[in-house]
């Protein structure tokens, strides 16, 4: 038994149209993805603020993963355009900070793609591990 | 040296007070020393006359108090504007902040504001007495001869790289309009943006770690104009100052930089107010840049209800994986 091992702490936004849908076609299609990524369903990938990407650095999160529908098929026309340019800004801020870019990213994943989100999920997860735990962003006083 | 004499903006602001097209005057007010002027309203000839400032330490950007005088205001309210200013006021108007027809504004040319940190690097402590005229003259309490500067020397770092001498808005303006003026404001973004992760972890962890979350920069951004705010909320467990440790204020300094994103006019009023020094400006200049790289050049301001490029889109935008490849990473 490995009692040591890393587990790295994952957050997934993921929308209610698409990429949850496509969780749960993962699931349907027993493919595998780590047990690490902890799924937020979000009514829309635009409902994440940026605050909610730090937050949960700040509590520890190693990575962050925003999945949304493809751009063109948002349940609500455009949400997860305004989704992509907030996140490009907030992804190259944290770049500008010195934080590693790699633990942060946006993906397009629809209800059809359960492959494709377990394969995200499983790349994603990898490099976090890589990378190891989120030193930089996390804050003392949200520690319990 | 400001090319535009006290006087001459008293004289402007007696008149329009005693023909009451004006009930109140936005001006700079005499503080306890000659370079903390103080943002002020005045209602009276005799107030103006003993307590008024205009010199080269009049930084403060009235665009954001409208909001609160003019709602009180019986009248009409008159302003001093800078040019600088005056991109937050249109920003602020965009915002439908405040009503236009409470304001007059004049529009005053501005020659670049001094920095009191750099007059205290050049002259040292205990000063006494500044009197701003073509040379900025300092008296301390060590030494009986006044010391001269030249106000180019010690011009704050948002006036080097100043980027429009042009009043946007106005309802009258005193003196000789500018242009709008080719800068290297995003030169220092770019050194940063030179460097290794590691380096710029390093270069923010020594400023930010200076940040006691004092909320100054807040609560002086014109664009940062919400009356509920998410860092005053007392259960957040991030609305004091941090223990030490890696993450320090980051969180509080990119949301503070987010929320004015696109919105932001670089009036650098952050920079000037920070007691701790922290140059402030290079996280919302690094927004701009960004924006202006990705999403084509946008002046947060420079038109009344123009479209700010975070609650727009095209279809084409870059995805955040390709905006690090552009860049040639």
């Amino acid at each position: 038994m490995q009692v040591n091992e890393y587990k790295p702490l994952i957050v997934a936004f993921c929308c209610n149209w698409c990429s949850y849908a496509g969780a749960d076609l993962a699931g349907n299609n027993r493919l595998n993805y780590p047990a690490d990524v902890k799924i937020i369903r979000v009514p829309c990938s635009c409902r994440v603020n940026p605050m909610f990407v730090l937050r949960a650095f700040q509590r520890g999160a190693d990575g962050v993963i925003l999945c949304g529908c493809h751009p063109g098929d948002c349940h609500y026309t455009s949400g997860n355009y305004y989704t992509r340019r907030r996140m490009t800004l907030l992804f190259s801020m944290l770049d500008y900070l010195g934080i590693e870019r790699e633990r942060t990213r946006l993906e397009w994943v629809s209800a059809a793609e359960g492959a494709k989100f377990a394969a995200t999920m499983n790349d994603f997860a990898e490099k976090i591990k890589a990378l190891g735990e989120n030193k930089r962003l996390e804050d003392l006083r949200c520690k319990k | 040296m400001q090319k535009i004499t006290r006087n001459a903006l008293i004289e402007k602001a007696a008149s329009l007070l005693e023909n009451g097209s004006v009930c109140a005057v936005l001006g700079w007010r005499k503080g306890e020393f000659d370079y903390d002027v103080t943002p002020s309203v005045f209602t009276t000839t005799e107030d103006l006359n003993a307590e008024f400032v205009w010199n080269d330490f009049c930084g403060a950007n009235f665009s954001k108090y409208l909001i609160q005088k003019t709602r009180k205001a019986e009248g009409k309210l008159l302003v001093f504007l800078k040019p600088c200013d005056t991109y937050s006021f249109n920003q602020l108007l965009t915002e439908h902040r405040f009503d236009r027809e409470k304001v007059y504004v004049v529009g005053i040319p501005c020659e670049g504001m001094a920095d009191i940190n750099k007059v205290r690097e050049a002259v040292g402590d205990g000063i006494s007495e500044i009197e701003c005229g073509e040379k900025i003259a300092v008296s301390t309490i060590y030494s009986d001869e006044k010391i001269l500067i030249d106000p180019k020397d010690v011009l704050a770092e948002r006036c080097i790289n100043c980027k429009s001498k042009k009043h946007v808005a106005f309802d009258e303006l005193l003196g000789e309009d500018g242009d709008v003026i080719e800068n290297a404001r995003f030169d220092e973004v770019a050194k940063l943006e030179a460097m290794t992760p590691d380096e710029r972890f390093a270069f923010w962890q020594n400023e930010l770690s200076r940040c006691i979350r004092c909320n100054a920069c807040r609560d002086v951004c014109p664009a940062c104009t919400c009356e509920k705010c998410v860092f005053d909320n007392p259960k957040s467990g991030v609305e004091n100052k941090a223990p030490a440790n890696e993450f320090e204020e980051k969180m509080f300094h990119i949301i503070r930089a987010f929320h004015v994103a696109g919105r932001c006019t670089d009036c650098g009023e952050c920079s000037r107010v920070c007691p701790q020094h922290i140059p402030l400006h290079l996280l919302n200049r690094k927004f701009i840049k960004d924006i202006n790289e990705f999403y084509g050049d946008y002046q947060a301001g420079a038109e009344v209800g123009s479209r700010a490029p975070l609650v727009n889109y095209t279809e084409g935008d870059l995805e955040p994986s390709e905006a690090f490849e552009r860049r040639g990473e």
